[in-house]
């Protein structure tokens, strides 16, 4: 099956088994890596990419139901060597470490925040409640989460007690 | 848009520049090892056993299935030594025909082909003709020998601790005496990236192997001692990894031996990656423990005597099991003053797979206990627990329970009066009364102003954590690492220590940079490669900053003098060291420098009585959590957590805040969360469905205090600090369980129906 979708701002076109999951394409086909396999069922967000926007576990979606449709990935999210915002303060605050779930979480994140700019620190938990992360104990990546949002309030979004 | 910029002041030790690695990894550059790009790769699979115990009878391939394109690697294709090589040579790679099958997830025969789909489905052609034996499938079964897997008696290690006088007399002096039993459950590293190994062999008989990992050189090893390769024909690279935890310390050798022999066998490079199925139901596990402790005290709170026994579910094959023991036995007595202490440790096997390394490494398990005890002792007392801690806690000048006089960065009063400050109220109720009063009146009726009606309550830990090998361990290791110029005039850490999101990539470039006099973007560490790289012991122990970072503290060192003392005599007086290494290098090659570790002095250890200095020096850490407990459904909601941690010093210390966040998460996760369930000696749960961990949405906002108490013998006076997170917070949510709801949690993990069958206990004996 022949799909057209728009990858990270490319137009493309692409011969694929529509049975094979979107992971798979991403990773083996495109050669696109960034998205991670940890789970293979919808389970701890590695896989995120957006959908038309929307953050969606590649893991359970078959290639053939993208046709026509706009995917990003976390290599479409920085500016070639630039880095966005989100991904920025991921790294300036500590809120990666071994880096496996990062690019789930930049996707997801970059989408949250696209939706939601003001979204608090307890609001940002919820919204990344689908991608697992086992290093950091979540504390640093909401924090650079809330740098992302608010660049001028620094990077203690959830405030001393 | 915008890059990480920094400048060169933001390199330096103490404060937090970006990680070497972050923006790879924030953008999907960095390559782990299923990201490798190796396009004649087959994939591999493994077949294992389905029984717990049994004798392999034969190894039958379905007539049904072509496996024309497929390669088949069995126990009988080994031709040198068929073990896993670690502690004991008991582990075989592949288990033979007319060998022993001890668990059910034990490697039997390999497939590779050129695709997974292909691979899983030839493994499944597979049949294995076993005669089943009885098994014994937990720590009772394996004390009654239901049957035997290791020697006669399945006790596969046996240490004790003796100090002062003999225990039932000094218990019999005491004024109280708590008994308690305590257990906890295995706990699964779910590290997000699954185990990984890919492999291929060169033209002149040399074997590489590049994979997800915490420790290459023992992966070397264990390569050397199954094919009877020498140094250089075992060539073994780390990947970039996606997080460890202890699960990535060993296993990996059995991955990279399974990946080389069919990689040998197909001629051609060959890829293994579980999925996550395989890898919870296979990999090592946190052991399972049974602790029963007595502590003695007298009425003003004075303790007297710890009695401790001990029990860990080694799982099928020795393993680390005997120094996870170690450390267990080694931490049983906690942070305390205590004359008088008696532990036995035992480590028995099962018919389960092997359990194995998990930060914390056995402490957790023993201070869980410990610290359950100590508050059912303020209880009892009717004393501020606090109080009861800070009274009796260890200070320096004090006796270890191993007789080790505590010297250096004793950081504990410090770390109980850190949280004491933030946290002055022994209730959460009663937070900002100027005094507060111990025993605070208990709320009769649980708090309903929210809705659905909660108990609240705060329970705190207190607990210290050797850093480093335990007793000469460190000598016996003797960790290497380099420095050595580039060409550019920059300069590169060699070492052996891995980065698994730790950030001992980043610390490094930090610690040479400083003690070279450059800016740190001109320090790069060499990714781990053993034919490249000296072997400075395994990425393990919160060793690697203290021990290995001191280690190139000094090579950084002995090189800018060796460059200094060069420049001068070749007119390069006051030049730039880069300038001067540039030099070096064009004039007469690389300048590289090799340091050796020494361990501080008076570090004397009797492995015999268990005697003397168990580890060089100690983390300090106390632990506070708030829960609130739904009064119908018994969930916990945790209100607060604050964890003040001794450090000795912050090198970077954003990634020290989040090493303790992290591993207070994944704490608070074994203690109210992580439930490993078994039946028949398999996983029942071996998926992130049903295997949970804590999502951003469980996870309580994180108040880090770092205390610093600077080890002289550290870089910079720091001392480990990647596991002592694990310790206390299990133990500090169980008692504020105990405080809100009047119940007295003796095991772990501490689920909603735990919980509530121990409220029926408590209410049907009242
Ligand atoms: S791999 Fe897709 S959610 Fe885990
Ligand atoms: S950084 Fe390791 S899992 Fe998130």
């Amino acid at each position: 099956m022949t799909l057209r979708v728009r990858l990270n701002g490319r137009d493309l076109l692409l011969d694929v088994d529509p049975q094979r999951r979107l992971l798979d394409v991403l990773r083996d086909e495109l050669r696109l890596t960034g998205s991670k396999e940890g789970c293979g069922e919808g389970e701890c967000g590695a896989c995120t990419v957006l959908l038309d926007g929307e953050p969606v576990c590649s893991c359970l979606v078959p290639a053939g139901q993208v046709d026509g449709s706009e995917i990003m990935t976390v290599e479409g999210l920085g500016d070639g060597e630039l880095l966005s915002a989100v991904q920025d303060a991921l790294v300036r605050f500590g809120g990666t470490q071994c880096g496996i779930c990062t690019p789930g979480i930049a996707v997801c994140a970059t989408a949250a925040l696209r939706r939601e700019p003001d979204a608090s620190a307890e609001r940002l938990r919820e919204l990344l409640a689908g991608n697992l992360c086992r290093c950091t104990g979540y504390q640093l990546v909401i924090d650079a989460l809330c740098a992302a949002a608010r660049p001028a309030a620094g990077p203690s979004g959830e405030g001393a007690p | 848009m915008s890059v990480p910029t920094h400048s060169p002041a933001d390199v330096a030790v103490g404060r937090s520049p970006p990680r070497v690695d972050g923006a790879a990894k924030v953008s999907g550059r960095a390559l782990y090892v299923d990201d490798l790009p190796c396009e004649d790769a087959w994939h591999g699979a493994t077949v294992r056993s389905s029984v717990p115990h049994g004798r392999l009878r034969g190894v039958h391939l379905d007539r049904a299935f072509d496996w024309s394109d497929v390669t088949v690697v069995t126990a009988a294709d080994i031709r040198g030594c068929n073990v896993v090589s670690l502690i004991e040579g008991d582990q075989p790679a592949l288990v033979p025909v007319g060998g022993t099958i001890r668990h059910v997830a034990e490697p039997v025969a390999l497939v590779a082909a050129s695709t997974r789909a292909r691979a899983f489905a030839a493994a499944a052609a597979v049949r294995l003709e076993v005669d089943e034996l009885p098994a014994a499938l937990d720590l009772d079964a394996a004390l009654r020998a239901d049957a035997l897997v290791h020697g006669d008696d399945n006790v596969m290690k046996t240490l004790r601790i003796a100090k002062g006088d003999e225990v039932e007399r000094a218990l019999a002096g005491c004024d109280l005496v708590i008994e308690g039993v305590y257990e906890t459950g295995a706990q699964e590293q779910m590290y997000i990236e699954p185990q990984g190994m890919l492999a291929h062999w060169d033209e002149h008989g040399a074997c590489h192997v590049t994979g997800s990992m915490q420790c290459p050189y023992y992966v070397h090893s264990a390569m050397k001692v199954l094919f009877g390769l020498d140094d250089a024909h075992a060539i073994v690279t780390q990947a970039v990894t996606g997080g460890g935890f202890g699960g990535k310390e060993e296993y990996p050798s059995m991955l990279a031996l399974h990946a080389a022999l069919l990689a040998r066998a197909a001629g051609r490079p060959v890829k293994i990656v579980y999925d996550r199925e395989e890898d919870v139901a296979a990999t090592t596990k946190r052991h399972p423990s049974r602790v029963r402790h007595r502590l003695g005290l007298m009425r003003d709170g004075t303790f007297v005597a710890a009695d401790v026994d001990l029990v860990l579910d080694g799982g099928a094959y020795v393993t680390l099991t005997p120094v996870v023991l170690s450390r267990a036995v080694l931490h049983a007595a906690g942070p305390y003053r205590l004359p008088h202490v008696r532990v036995v440790g035992r480590a028995l096997a099962t018919n389960t797979p092997p359990h194995g390394a998990f930060r914390g490494f056995g402490a957790p398990q023993a201070i869980f206990a410990t610290e359950r005890q100590v508050d059912r002792a303020a209880r009892a007392l009717g004393v501020d627990p606090w109080e009861l801690r800070r009274k009796n806690a260890l200070r320096a000048g004090d006796t270890t329970s191993t007789g080790q006089v505590l010297e250096h960065s004793v950081g504990s009063l410090a770390v109980l009066d850190a949280l004491r400050r933030v946290a002055p109220s022994p209730r959460p109720d009663h937070e900002g009364s100027s005094s507060p009063a111990w025993p605070p009146p208990r709320d009769e009726l649980p708090d309903v102003r929210l809705g659905s009606p909660v108990r609240r309550g705060r329970g705190i830990a207190f607990c210290m954590h050797g850093a480093g090998f335990t007793g000469s361990g460190e000598q016996r290791l003797a960790g290497r690492a380099s420095v050595a110029t580039r060409p550019d005039g920059g300069f590169e850490v060699r070492s052996s220590s891995t980065d698994i999101g730790q950030g001992a990539f980043t610390t490094f470039a930090q610690i040479a940079a400083d003690a070279l006099g450059v800016d740190g973007a001109r320090v790069s560490v060499l990714e781990p490669t053993t034919d490249r790289v000296p072997d400075s012991g395994p990425t393990v122990a919160s060793r690697t900053c203290m021990v290995v970072g001191k280690v190139v503290e000094d090579a950084a060192t002995a090189l800018r003098a060796h460059l200094l003392a060069w420049g001068r005599a070749h007119g390069l007086s006051g030049a730039d060291l880069g300038e001067i290494a540039r030099a070096h290098v064009r004039d007469v090659g690389e300048a590289e420098r090799t340091v050796t570790y020494a361990p501080p002095p008076g570090i004397a250890w009797d492995d015999e009585s268990y005697t003397g200095s168990a580890y060089p020096v100690y983390g300090w850490a106390a632990c506070l959590v708030d829960v609130a407990v739904d009064d119908d459904t018994h969930e916990v909601t945790i209100e607060r957590c604050v964890h003040a941690v001794d450090v000795g010093h912050a090198i970077h210390p954003v990634m020290v805040q989040g090493q303790i966040e992290g591993g207070t998460l994944q704490a608070l996760g074994w203690a109210l969360l992580e439930a490993v369930k078994y039946g028949g000696g398999r996983v029942l749960n071996p998926r992130m469905t049903d295997c949970i961990i804590p999502t951003s949405a469980d996870a309580p906002k994180m108040e880090t205090l770092l205390v610093e108490s600077p080890y002289p013998f550290g870089p910079h006076g720091a001392k480990g600090v990647g596991e002592i997170p694990m310790d206390g917070p299990a133990a500090a949510a169980a008692n504020a369980l105990a405080d809100a709801l009047g119940i007295e949690p003796a095991c772990v993990p501490m689920l909603p129906e735990t919980i509530a069958a121990a409220r029926a206990a408590r209410e049907g004996a009242t």
